[in-house]
């Protein structure tokens, strides 16, 4: 098991013979991702990586059946890319475009809740998310990753790396990790992804990588206070930031005294997650939490 | 991006917003008498265009009761540095003048539209106690405070106006004038792609109107490419020049006030890398982002803008390479610091795909870069370097 995706996910690719789109696709298939297809407007017919161009994200879905997408079109489009995928009936979305202006995400979220309530958007402005072994749908290096027993959720690319690299490191492996972006406006937040990986038996425990800015972290620890029962190893980057000074990501900002990593490092530690200070430790904490000696 | 005062007051002007006819001079276009805004009685506000609050007690604003008067004071603020307290040390640059006719004010309103993250929505935000720091009064009574929410579907709605104008005391002419104003304030956010439009104070002045005293309005930089004529009034005389100047190579980089460089693909990890300098016990100079995925010539214009800051003692360059190769990295760094001429201690943290490859090229390079696989010992090391102790 693991959460959102696995061997047996259809994707396809939106924006697929773009730049960004043929590479990535390509290193998704060479991981063993079941791609399925891709989708370029008016290059309909064509074949692409040796899979089948689509006109619309609809005609892929009628004759591919897939139920996943990940979106690499410029920004100015991603908001009609993420509404047409939903449209066509796509489960989950992974838009990795960076840059989308935050009036587009605020209405792509609105019309997502009315009218496709069940689609599962990741993004944007993230490395997307991957099952170990089994189905890469972004931007991550697949090497770095093992199958294994821990949950990954951050708001942050490279560092989400770290959190991977270290529980590969100390052997434990992970589930599925999902970067859920680092925009103010963004799909799936930690307690969506908490409460999938509650149900989900191969997760064992989570690693939350949060950063400053928002409240996401303060209700994830609300959350994990009230209903989630597995071991959490936190790290919020951003300790040093001062205020109001963006940092890289739009979200990413202590505004009116709100938002800094001490106080996100306090609710946390208050709802009984194992909070890291040292960047480098996440992985070393959670073999210690779950009592995992190196094999 | 942020304008001017006077840019926010003629974009609200433009969405039937009330403002005060106004005025703006530079150094090149005098406050000539005939020029001035009419005024009822014969006074003026002069006022300093920087991006920043507090400029009032600054002396970046000031009551003029003469034409005369006038053009002596925007003399003296043009070209002057005001120093606020928002400012930082360096303070900011008064290249323009805002010249409006006094106003008799009975009340102060605070008015403003943001957008909240933990409902996904507009949110006005208003209170009656206006014209000081509305943080203040949210911290001391946040009873005084007033929120309402914006459904994009339907927009901003009449009764919610008149909920707003009535919790807000306004009344007769006032009453009638703000769901017009609160309107306007809504649709000049969403076709103009604001961030954050604060309208404080919003006066009810002694014949029961209501005119936006003073304006700030935040554009969402990634709606760059469809909010052109605003991002051509960008005052990049206003911003660090070395923010302004990564930003043209796509790096993404702010200017702290220590004395370690950092350099580091991705915001989260730079943030972290920041983080453990402090925590070595080191300050960091910058945070720098050099992208998830970076390229050679990045690298090489991250190592410039590094070194431009007298302050550095150290450099660490942290890269995770994903889809990046860490071999690439190294041949940037190497040509970069060979280009530059890297005199400054530099340790250099390369993980992921082919590090070892690069480690070995650095260490091969012969420029006495310090390649430290451990991020947590590369950090130490940095500290120590900046401090003077050889590694």
């Amino acid at each position: 098991m693991s959460i959102l995706i696995n061997s047996q996910t259809r994707v396809i690719c939106q924006g697929f013979t773009g730049k960004q789109g043929s590479f990535h696709s390509e290193q998704a298939i060479a991981y063993g991702t079941k791609m399925v297809g891709g989708v370029t407007p008016n290059k309909g017919g064509q074949q692409h990586l040796g899979l089948p161009v689509f006109n619309t994200v609809h005609d892929a879905v009628r004759d591919t059946g897939a139920n996943a997408s990940m979106i690499y079109v410029p920004a100015p489009f991603a908001a009609d890319a993420i509404l047409e995928a939903a449209d066509a009936g796509i489960e989950v979305i992974a838009c990795i475009t960076e840059g989308i202006p935050v009036l587009d995400m605020l209405n792509v979220k609105a019309v997502l809740a009315s009218d496709y309530p069940e689609v599962r958007l990741i993004g944007p402005n993230c490395p997307g998310l991957i099952t170990p072994g089994e189905c890469k749908i972004g931007i991550m290096p697949g090497s770095i990753h093992l199958p294994g027993r821990i949950g990954i959720v951050s708001r942050s690319g490279t560092l989400t790396y770290e959190a991977v690299a270290q529980t590969t490191a100390v052997g434990l492996g992970q589930s599925t990790c999902v970067g859920i972006g680092g925009d103010p406006i963004h799909g799936m937040d930690f307690i969506d992804c908490l409460t999938l990986f509650a149900d989900d038996p191969q997760t064992e425990a989570v690693i939350m990588v949060g950063e400053i800015g928002g409240s996401a972290e303060e209700e994830a620890a609300h959350f994990i206070a009230e209903q989630f029962n597995k071991p959490v190893v936190a790290y919020i980057a951003g300790a040093t930031a001062p205020t109001g000074k963006r940092m890289g990501h739009a979200g990413a900002v202590i505004a009116g005294g709100r938002g800094s990593a001490e106080d996100k490092f306090r609710a946390l530690e208050h709802a009984g997650v194992r909070i890291v200070r040292d960047p480098t430790l996440m992985g070393k904490a959670m073999a210690e939490l779950l009592g995992h000696a190196r094999a | 991006m942020n304008l001017h005062e006077y840019q926010a007051k003629a974009l609200l002007a433009r969405f039937a917003v009330p403002v005060s006819p106004g005025l703006v001079v530079n150094q090149s276009v005098e406050a000539a008498p005939e020029r001035l805004p009419a005024s009822q009685d014969g006074r003026w506000v002069v006022k300093a265009q920087i991006h920043s609050g507090a400029r009032g007690k600054a002396g970046g604003i000031s009551l003029a009761d003469s034409p005369e008067a006038v053009q002596t004071q925007a003399a003296k603020l043009l070209g002057r540095t005001l120093i606020t307290a928002q400012t930082g040390s360096t303070g900011l640059p008064v290249h323009q003048v805002l010249i409006e006719p006094a106003v008799a004010i009975a009340r102060e309103l605070y008015l403003a539209m943001t957008i909240d993250r933990q409902s996904q929505r507009v949110v006005v935000i208003a209170s009656a106690e206006g014209g000081m720091d509305i943080e203040e009064v949210s911290e001391k009574n946040p009873g005084a405070i007033l929120r309402l929410q914006v459904n994009p579907t339907v927009g901003l709605m009449a009764y919610q106006a008149r909920q707003l104008a009535f919790a807000l005391g306004l009344t007769n002419s006032a009453f009638k004038q703000f769901p017009a104003l609160l309107r306007g304030m809504y649709d000049a956010f969403i076709a103009e792609d604001a961030d954050l439009i604060e309208i404080n104070p919003l006066a009810v002045t002694q014949e029961n109107h209501l005119l936006a005293v003073d304006a700030k309005i935040t554009i969402d930089s990634n709606a760059a490419y469809r909010q052109k004529a605003l991002f051509d009034q960008r005052d990049l005389t206003q911003e660090d020049p070395t923010e302004v100047a990564a930003r043209s190579s796509g790096l993404n980089y702010i200017s702290l006030t220590g004395e370690i460089a950092c350099m580091v693909n991705g915001a989260g990890l730079a943030m972290a890398t920041m983080d453990l300098i402090q925590s070595a016990g080191g300050q960091p100079a910058n945070f720098l982002d050099v992208g998830g995925g970076t390229s050679t010539e990045k690298v090489a214009a991250a190592f410039k803008l590094i070194l431009a800051n007298p302050r550095v003692r150290a450099i660490l360059v942290n890269i995770f390479g994903g889809i990046v190769r860490c071999d690439l990295i190294a041949t940037g760094i190497i040509s970069a610091a060979k280009e530059v001429g890297l005199t400054i201690p530099t340790v250099v943290r390369l993980e992921g795909t082919n590090a070892a490859e690069g480690r070995q090229m650095l260490a091969d390079s012969g420029l006495g870069l310090i390649a430290e696989n451990d991020l947590a010992k590369a950090a130490e090391r940095v500290v120590a370097l900046s401090n003077g102790v050889p590694q």
